[in-house]
């Protein structure tokens, strides 16, 4: 490594202050801490906030990996991969198993996480009340005085839409049985992974700069009524057209030549450590 | 004496705006109608006392800026009074000053206890949500977390105010001004609350509409027996609905009785004026 830069780019002080909203962050699970975020060389919206807490974490032993909506290898991805990889020398992987810190966008991998890793999730809007109240200083009484029904609000209206909750992502969350928190563009279906992860959980935001955490272990509870009990998306009995994996979140892709619909696993190192492994399979056999 | 609780207690309500001055504070006060000229300090509501009894519907008349619909949002909790107490006998059976209970106790009795249309609706409703979720709106906020029994009594409700079964499902955007009013009559009934605050309901929709939707509060307060505190500047309004009438002037209660005798019989100079301006 042969950088201008100091390590990991920020500077030791700027370091310690987001360290310190980290920590206030896991003391108070699903709470928004606000931080001075820093002007960073991605645009904000490209997971500054995710990136700020991944620089503020890595040490020299770290492994990193970066997905971008369930890839390694889009744009967002090999960017921040390199950013953190050029200003620290630090090791890269594409295995969640491997990764002791992963930066993730839209997805939490497939693989399950375990002790001592990191998931790092970059948020756009943290403020899962947002919607029905444009005032920060309201929302933040809100939170205060733990009224959520304008979140409950918001899901009873899909239902009078839609016939059914139809958060397409981003589904809110109660943390600890206290704060709801956004999680983050998680598709619905990544929302029971929340709970009682061992892993810990970060979650950024950048332009917004607010920075909240879901310890290891914590209880998380999907919001949802009596009569309309939280569900994850169904894939039915599609399964994924390389590995043959079912069970798991699938994209849907239309051949345009011959528009038929073939779906894929979103996770897509996941899905090519199944090829291999089935490919080591047959030419052992 | 009435042999029933009261329904609500005001105790010399107050609220200003402004520090004051011991021009206009101090005693022997001195003010340009309502207001300080020195300081500035507005005295929007002064010293106001009325109860209001099970069954009742109270009627508050006066010019603009008399100070009427900030009594209302001083006991709906949309401005916080200045001073004064204010007891509800559906909570702790009138006992406690709902003024000075917590932020929690505040949510829950303005959810619960109370409900309120506003004279614009755009305050009282959120446009861009069904009418069904407006109406459900209060439940969930009272802690009900079961869409079909929500949706079940949103519906009855909006049947009730006459909003036709087909435009349920649609945002208020959409609605016109008598039928915004009637969705937020129904949300205001939404907990079966034994009181409900009205301000200035009928203003600027035209007259066949007014009629239907004072028609339908009589109706509603008729049948359901719930307590109303009506503000408006129409006597009209008054004379139809209410039972009993009390008269704002610069922030102070100048005169208040029955309605029949407060139109017929007015005693305050200014009452006489106002009754006069309409007859």
């Amino acid at each position: 490594m042969n950088s201008l830069y100091n390590y990991a780019f920020f500077d030791e002080g700027s370091k310690r202050e987001i360290r310190r909203a980290i920590l206030k962050a896991v003391a108070l699970p699903g709470y928004q801490v606000p931080f001075a975020s820093r002007e960073m060389p991605i645009a904000r919206g490209w997971g500054t906030g995710g990136l700020q807490l991944t620089l503020s974490l890595v040490g020299r032993s770290d492994v990193l990996k970066v997905i971008d909506q369930g890839s390694d290898d889009s744009v967002n991805a090999v960017n921040i991969r390199k950013f953190v990889s050029g200003t620290t020398g630090v090791a890269v992987t594409e295995d969640a198993r491997e990764a002791t810190i992963i930066q993730s966008r839209h997805r939490i991998p497939e693989s399950p996480l375990r002790e001592g890793q990191v998931l790092v999730l970059q948020v756009p809007l943290p403020e899962p009340l947002r919607l029905i109240e444009p005032s920060e200083y309201k929302t933040k009484r809100l939170h205060a005085e733990r009224d959520y029904s304008g979140a409950y609000l918001v899901l009873f209206e899909e239902i009078q839409r839609y016939g059914r909750v139809a958060t397409g992502a981003d589904h809110p969350v109660e943390v600890h049985g206290r704060y709801v928190m956004a999680p983050s563009p998680i598709p619905r279906f990544d929302n029971p992974k929340l709970d009682g992860n061992p892993a810990l959980i970060l979650l950024g935001a950048g332009r917004e700069k607010k920075i909240y955490a879901v310890p290891p272990y914590t209880k998380v509870r999907s919001l949802d009524f009596e009569d309309q009990p939280f569900r994850v998306e169904d894939f039915g009995s599609a399964a994924c057209g390389l590995c043959g994996a079912s069970g798991v979140y699938l994209d849907e892709l239309v051949d345009p030549s011959t528009g038929s619909k073939t779906w894929r696993c979103n996770d897509t190192s996941e899905c090519a450590s199944r090829r291999r492994a089935s490919q080591e399979a047959a030419d052992a056999s | 004496m009435r042999p029933e609780r009261f329904l609500l207690k005001v105790d010399s309500l107050s609220k200003s705006y402004g520090e004051g001055c011991p021009r206009c504070s101090g005693p022997g006060a001195t003010l340009d109608r309502n207001h300080c000229r020195r300081c500035g300090t507005v005295y929007a509501v002064r010293g106001v006392s009325f109860e209001l009894y099970p069954g009742e519907v109270l009627g508050i008349v006066g010019e603009s800026g008399s100070g009427k619909s900030t009594v209302l949002n001083c006991l709906y909790y949309d401005t916080v009074a200045s001073s004064g107490s204010v007891y509800l006998g559906s909570y702790r059976e009138g006992a406690e000053d709902a003024l000075a209970v917590s932020a929690q106790a505040k949510r829950a009795i303005r959810n619960e206890l109370l409900g309120k249309v506003y004279q614009d609706p755009v305050e009282g409703l959120r446009m861009k949500f069904s009418a069904v979720a407006n109406v459900a709106e209060k439940m969930i906020c009272a802690g009900s977390r079961n869409v079909g029994a929500m949706e079940e009594r949103a519906r009855r409700l909006l049947g009730l105010v006459n909003i036709p079964l087909g435009r349920m499902g649609e945002a208020p955007e959409r609605f016109s001004g008598g039928m915004r009013q009637r969705v937020q009559i129904a949300k205001a009934l939404s907990n079966n609350p034994p009181l409900i605050f009205l301000d200035e309901v009928t203003t600027g929709l035209d007259l066949s509409v007014q009629a239907k939707v004072l028609d339908l509060i009589m109706d509603i307060q008729r049948e359901s027996g719930v307590g109303m505190l009506l503000v408006s500047h129409d006597l009209a309004v008054v004379r139809m609905l209410a039972t009993r009438t009390m008269v704002m002037l610069d922030g102070r209660m100048v005169e208040q009785g029955l309605t029949d005798q407060i139109l017929e019989d007015p005693q305050h100079p200014y009452t006489q004026e106002l009754v006069h301006s309409l007859l």
